[in-house]
């Protein structure tokens, strides 16, 4: 094992980052944690409000619906990116011209900017110009994403796996490819089913990238903003609006310092925890396969 | 005589079984492969679907688009092209993009490397917590940081200007390459820096000269997912810019005329927006598949 040195003489190293770091975290994140307890008239009047914004933002049924909303949403992309992913990463070619072709097109996906992903699936379900809208209402189901909550929740999750699959299938395709080839010669030996290779051989190798996977698909997932936005504006009515979306609508539309303050540490909050717990997992994990190893 | 031919009835019974089980075998493999195919050819199908729909739109009339459904464009043009290429308005929201992204990955990689060496090789007061504070700084939601981002950059007077967004987007992409390069540092063999150091090497000529050719590789992928990261982000870009830093993706929500949104441009630009990030994962396509384990397999 790797042992590192105790030497407090690097956080030299760590400085530089540090201090712009600090200067696009700590101190926004300090006006946000200012405004959360004060009522802002202008530059001069303010008053100190206490937690009566954290109170009112956690009561707000609007905001309770987004939230849910959100959760909801995060884990149905989760359900459904994660088996999904781990299946193409079963599929891709593992060499040749194709593995290089078949890598470049599931990439491109995630190299899309995100709006752009919101035109395109925009572009693609409208009934009049789109193949999908076109296609669904030839088939004689009457498709609309602007009317239909159910049709702009299918849609947006249709576009979500779409847009990020790749990504899981690419964190285990690299995972499956540092299986050294003896394991699969044993078990070839030892005529394991393909099942037993999966669930024996692949599965325990593929832990620590799924991990990672699932908590950067998380993340993303409770921030998504721009796709819905391009693709649905947040409707039918307000079926669609996620967490992001209700903030940026309260900070910048309607410019309600305090409440969107508070909203952002309650938001940022969940997120923390979550990820947390999901922390605590990989470094547990790592601790067994290291008392494991010795 | 052959010998190898069996004579008792029950061997023969038994090499025929054998050559009759492989056969099966071989043919249920076959049969496999193609299932495989199918189901990846599916999901390929799926992917470029929805992207070639949009390259079918851009290579069309605004006129054949609201004209009727065509599979594809009965009448190439490439007016919408000539129109991005041409006016500045178009054209600037792509250079803008581009100059605040490499702008960014050059201030990210600059300052992460030295912070992931310091991470993988040293112990010190409050590497742990650090470590973690980092991460979180890529867990925060940018709609969050929103309001605080106009003021800071507001009253400091970056507003609206290239730095202003490569500096937002530092908020996750040092942590995310932090994160990575530290994975890359920890796989290579702490005795090289030692084996340097007795030969007399400095600490920046070694890092420098040695080290970082080491790790050229996973260098290149936290670039490449640098790049990632900062392309496709609009949010905190479009807020912090009006008209002289507008990336390309607010040029693109301001296609909407009198007389509607005009799809062709619109497609066109989307189209142009997927060619720079074709053209990375072609140049990092050998060690994408490392490098989407961040190191850590």
């Amino acid at each position: 094992m790797n042992h590192k040195v105790y030497n407090n003489r690097a956080w030299w190293l760590i400085l530089p980052m540090l201090l712009l770091v600090a200067f696009s975290a700590i101190i926004p994140l300090m006006t946000v944690v200012n405004y959360s307890v004060q009522d802002v008239f202008d530059t001069h009047t303010r008053f100190f409000t206490g937690v009566e914004w954290f109170e009112a933002t956690l009561n707000d049924p609007a905001l309770q619906m987004a939230l849910l909303r959100q959760f909801a949403f995060s884990f149905t992309v989760l359900a459904i990116e994660v088996p999904l992913g781990i299946g193409i990463a079963l599929l891709m070619p593992k060499r040749g011209w194709q593995a290089s072709a078949v890598l470049i097109l599931v990439t491109m996906p995630l190299l899309i900017p995100w709006n752009v992903v919101g035109s395109i699936w925009q572009i693609f379900t409208r009934g009049d110009i789109g193949l999908m809208g076109w296609g669904l209402r030839e088939l004689g189901y009457g498709y609309n994403i602007t009317r239909s909550a159910t049709d702009a929740w299918g849609t947006i999750i249709l576009m979500d796996v779409w847009h990020w699959t790749p990504l899981i299938a690419l964190l285990c395709y690299s995972g499956l490819r540092s299986i050294p080839d003896a394991y699969y010669q044993a078990a070839r030996i030892d005529r394991a089913s393909q099942w037993a290779v999966f669930r024996y051989i692949q599965l325990p190798k593929l832990t620590n990238v799924l991990v990672i996977g699932v908590l950067l698909r998380f993340m993303h997932s409770f921030m998504i903003y721009a796709e819905p936005f391009v693709l649905t504006g947040g409707g039918p009515g307000s079926s669609t609006t996620f967490l992001s979306q209700s903030l940026t609508t309260m900070a910048i539309g309607q410019q309600d310092l305090g409440p969107s303050a508070a909203f952002s540490i309650i938001y940022f909050l969940i997120i923390l925890l979550v990820c947390w717990v999901f922390y605590t997992a990989i470094m547990n994990l790592q601790k067994d396969k290291q008392q494991k190893g010795t | 005589m052959n010998r190898s031919l069996p004579t008792t009835p029950e061997a023969v019974r038994e090499r025929a079984a054998r050559t009759d089980n492989l056969r099966r075998r071989q043919a249920r493999s076959a049969s496999r492969q193609w299932r495989r195919r199918g189901l990846m050819t599916a999901y390929i199908v799926f992917v470029l679907l929805p992207i070639y729909w949009l390259l079918n739109m851009s290579l069309q009339s605004n006129s054949e688009i609201l004209g009727g459904l065509t599979l594809w464009p009965q009448d190439v043009t490439l007016e919408h092209y000539a129109k991005i290429v041409t006016e500045s308005s178009w054209y600037m929201g792509y250079v803008n993009s581009i100059a605040y992204v490499v702008m960014n990955m050059l201030i990210s990689i600059s300052v992460a490397l030295p912070a992931a060496y310091a991470f993988s090789r040293y112990r010190f007061i409050g590497d742990k917590h650090l470590f973690f504070w980092l991460l979180t700084n890529l867990m925060a939601p940018p709609a969050v940081f929103l309001l605080p981002y106009f003021q800071l950059y507001y009253t400091v007077g970056l507003f609206d200007t290239h730095v202003a967004v490569a500096l937002a987007h530092c908020l996750f992409n040092i942590p995310l390459a932090v994160w990575i390069l530290e994975g890359f540092m920890s796989s290579v063999p702490k005795e090289i820096d030692e084996t340097a150091f007795i030969d007399g090497y400095s600490f920046p000529r070694f890092f420098v000269k040695i080290f970082i050719p080491m790790i050229s590789s996973g260098i290149g992928v936290t670039l490449f997912f640098l790049f990632m990261f900062s392309w496709v982000e609009l949010l905190l870009a479009s807020t912090l810019t009006a008209t002289n830093a507008q990336p390309i993706g607010s040029v693109m929500t301001q296609t909407k005329g009198a007389s509607g949104i005009d799809w062709g441009a619109l497609s066109a630009a989307g189209v142009l927006t997927i060619l720079p990030g074709i053209v990375v994962v072609y140049f990092v396509r050998n060690h994408i598949a490392k490098g989407f384990a961040l190191g850590r397999t």
